[in-house]
């Protein structure tokens, strides 16, 4: 079923954000680190070492507000291992980052998420023995009845949860899970999971929702359902940073991309400039990958006679 | 066969004493393992260091009943503290190994020669109940319920025992159905999930922990004043396992489960031994071959093959939901 772009929304809207986002972006250079005209999450100097691998060396970045971003690199770049050091799933070395001015470094995943920055995982964490309704009702934030003093008293909250209900029926409906609601999370399939994992992360109202490969294992024709509600995210004005290996889905929605190699960013750019960059091509495929056989046939003889 | 004598004693084992103060060990397990899945392998420490806080406040330093009471809670609640502050920011199995090494140590701190003086050593104490029993209602005499008849004493605590009983019921049924309690629920499910939509795990699983432990320690005081003595040997590790067997018997994150638990689990044990002793006594030929002592060996050995057959057949319990259980397995 082809979701019209507004779906969802109450009223449609006029603005479109996606043109918003490219007139903004357009001028920024196409350099690692670049500054951006409104960022909402500006990183700087951020390590993270295991041993003796550096997993993850980010001198400067900034993610533009209201825009969606994708973070894309090789396996091992260090893609997870910087969104887990962003959402305070990880502890960095050093580095700080500021999250709408506020320095997240050392904060605890919980508060991080209190504060409108949500993520969703690689492999999808649905709450397999709770029933899909049960799973978006705990999204929400801020639920009196979630403290033990209340919990003992129906009367405290059950006005809120009546409103926590109605959102998340909302919810699951553009989300298509609506007659999911009364079963287990764990009978769903991998891509309604990642449908659910993400409907969860927005009863929080975040205002930037970081997705970890949120195309893996979801069969195609779900697909195009999924990166309509990725843009709809930037449609009803919130920030996206995304982890893909697919390049076409990188092509189709970002707004901007951002390649990490080796722990390092290596390059930055709208998609087409950036799939077209050397340093990129080089990072993906290795060094030598254009040159003639011939040439390095000579050289390889060469090298022999000499 | 003497069956109203069968009957009694099976009746009095299901609602007597040992379902009540192993049913609370239960209620309190099922919150932390249950709805959280914290693994407390050392429950019978809760119940150890209310009893004995109990038993040596009122018989070594002459404080009153209540006022035992009040230390037996707080000594709980400072026992859980102790326990999940170092442990539960770890994964689950840490907390597993730290209890069930804590609840050793209790044990025999209690029993140690060195601290004889205060605890008893292996005698235990046993002289601190008069203050509660002082307050019974019931005039004496002998009650008679059905097949069983209690003296004023054995009907106060167990009726005080089932009343604690039904008000730990009580509150972890508002507990649960509250989002606190989904809260806990999706700790027991995926805790990382939990985090990542901004609550405080270790928060949840602390008072998860305490609360539990809180529960599982009035089973202690209805163990020290219906025996009116605290030796140290019951709260080994076979007790916290046992209060596991029960949970899971019932069926663990259902309400009632360790309560249906605990009454089938002591009429199972108490039913087959009276019937096997019965069964010696009236000298039915193979079971003649016997003798007493080895019949209170073999109903373990019985009631051990029909928890077997449980798990096989019927692996979430009496009152679980098999569906619910399968899910676990993708």
């Amino acid at each position: 079923m082809p979701d019209s772009p507004d779906a969802g929304s109450p009223e449609p809207t006029v603005v479109d954000r996606k043109a918003e986002a490219v007139a903004a972006l357009a001028s920024v250079p196409r350099v690692p680190g670049a500054p951006k005209p409104d960022p909402i999450l500006i990183a700087d100097n951020v390590v993270r070492r295991f041993g003796g691998l550096t997993a993850v060396d980010v001198d400067h970045v900034e993610i533009q507000r209201g825009a969606i971003t994708a973070l894309i690199g090789p396996n091992g770049a260090g893609k997870t291992t910087f969104f887990n050091l962003l959402t305070g799933f990880d502890q960095p070395d050093t580095g700080s980052w500021l999250f709408e001015g506020q320095n997240l470094a050392g904060m605890p995943a919980f508060r991080v998420a209190r504060l409108g920055m949500v993520r969703t995982f690689q492999l999808t964490k649905a709450l397999s023995r709770m029933k899909v309704i049960e799973n978006m009702r705990l999204g929400s934030t801020d639920q009196a009845g979630e403290k033990l003093r209340t919990a003992l008293f129906p009367f405290a909250w059950r006005a809120q949860e009546k409103e926590i209900t109605a959102r998340a029926d909302e919810l699951l409906t553009r989300f298509n899970l609506d007659a999911k609601r009364e079963d287990f999370a764990g009978s769903l399939s991998g891509g309604q999971r990642k449908l659910l994992e993400m409907a969860r992360a927005l009863m929080s109202r975040p205002q930037m929702v970081m997705l970890d490969e949120p195309m893996a294992g979801v069969n195609p024709a779900l697909t195009q359902s999924l990166l309509q509600h990725i843009k709809d995210l930037r449609q009803q004005g919130m920030t996206v940073l995304f982890v893909e290996h697919d390049m076409d889905m990188v092509r189709d929605i970002s707004d901007w991309v951002i390649v990490m190699a080796q722990g390092k960013v290596i390059a930055e750019g709208p998609p087409d400039d950036v799939m077209r960059d050397p340093a990129v091509i080089v990072a993906y495929l290795g060094g030598h990958h254009d040159k003639a056989l011939t040439a390095s046939g000579v050289s390889f003889t060469e090298e022999n006679e000499a | 066969m003497d069956w109203s004598f069968i009957i009694s004693t099976t009746l009095l084992a299901a609602f007597g004493i040992e379902a009540i103060v192993f049913g609370l060990a239960a209620i309190g397990l099922n919150l932390q393992f249950g709805y959280t899945g914290l693994l407390n392998f050392g429950q019978s420490a809760f119940l150890a260091v209310a009893a004995y806080s109990l038993a040596v406040l009122v018989s070594q330093m002459g404080f009153s009943f209540w006022v035992g009471i009040l230390v037996g809670i707080i000594a709980a609640i400072l026992l859980a503290l102790l326990l999940g502050i170092p442990t539960l920011r770890l994964r689950a199995d840490y907390l597993a190994i730290v209890t069930i090494a804590a609840a050793e140590i209790v044990r025999l701190l209690l029993r140690s020669v060195t601290f004889k003086e205060w605890f008893g050593g292996s005698d235990g104490i046993n002289d601190f109940s008069r203050g509660f029993y002082e307050l019974n209602p019931f005039p004496i005499g002998r009650y008679t319920l059905g097949p069983v008849s209690l003296s004023q004493d054995q009907l106060l605590i167990i009726v005080v025992g089932w009343t604690l009983v039904g008000l730990a019921l009580l509150v972890t049924w508002l507990l649960v159905r509250s989002p606190w309690g989904r809260v806990l629920k999706g700790i027991r499910e995926d805790e990382d999930a939990v985090r990542s939509l901004g609550k405080n795990v270790y928060l949840y699983k602390m008072q998860a922990l305490i609360i539990g432990g809180v529960l599982g320690c009035l089973g202690g005081f209805v163990y020290a004043l219906g025996r009116q003595a605290v030796n140290p040997d019951f709260f080994g590790t076979d007790s916290t396992f046992f209060a596991y067997a029960i949970l899971i018997l019932g069926g663990a994150a259902r309400v009632f489960g360790p309560v249906l638990g605990a009454i089938i689990f002591w009429a199972l044990i108490q039913g087959s031994d009276v019937i096997l002793r019965s069964l010696i006594d009236a000298g039915v030929p193979v079971f003649s071959l016997m003798t007493a002592s080895q019949a209170a060996v073999i109903r373990f050995i019985l009631v051990g093959a029909g928890l077997m057959i449980l798990m096989i057949y019927r692996p979430q319990g009496i009152l679980g939901d098999r569906k619910e259980l399968a899910l676990d397995a993708r």
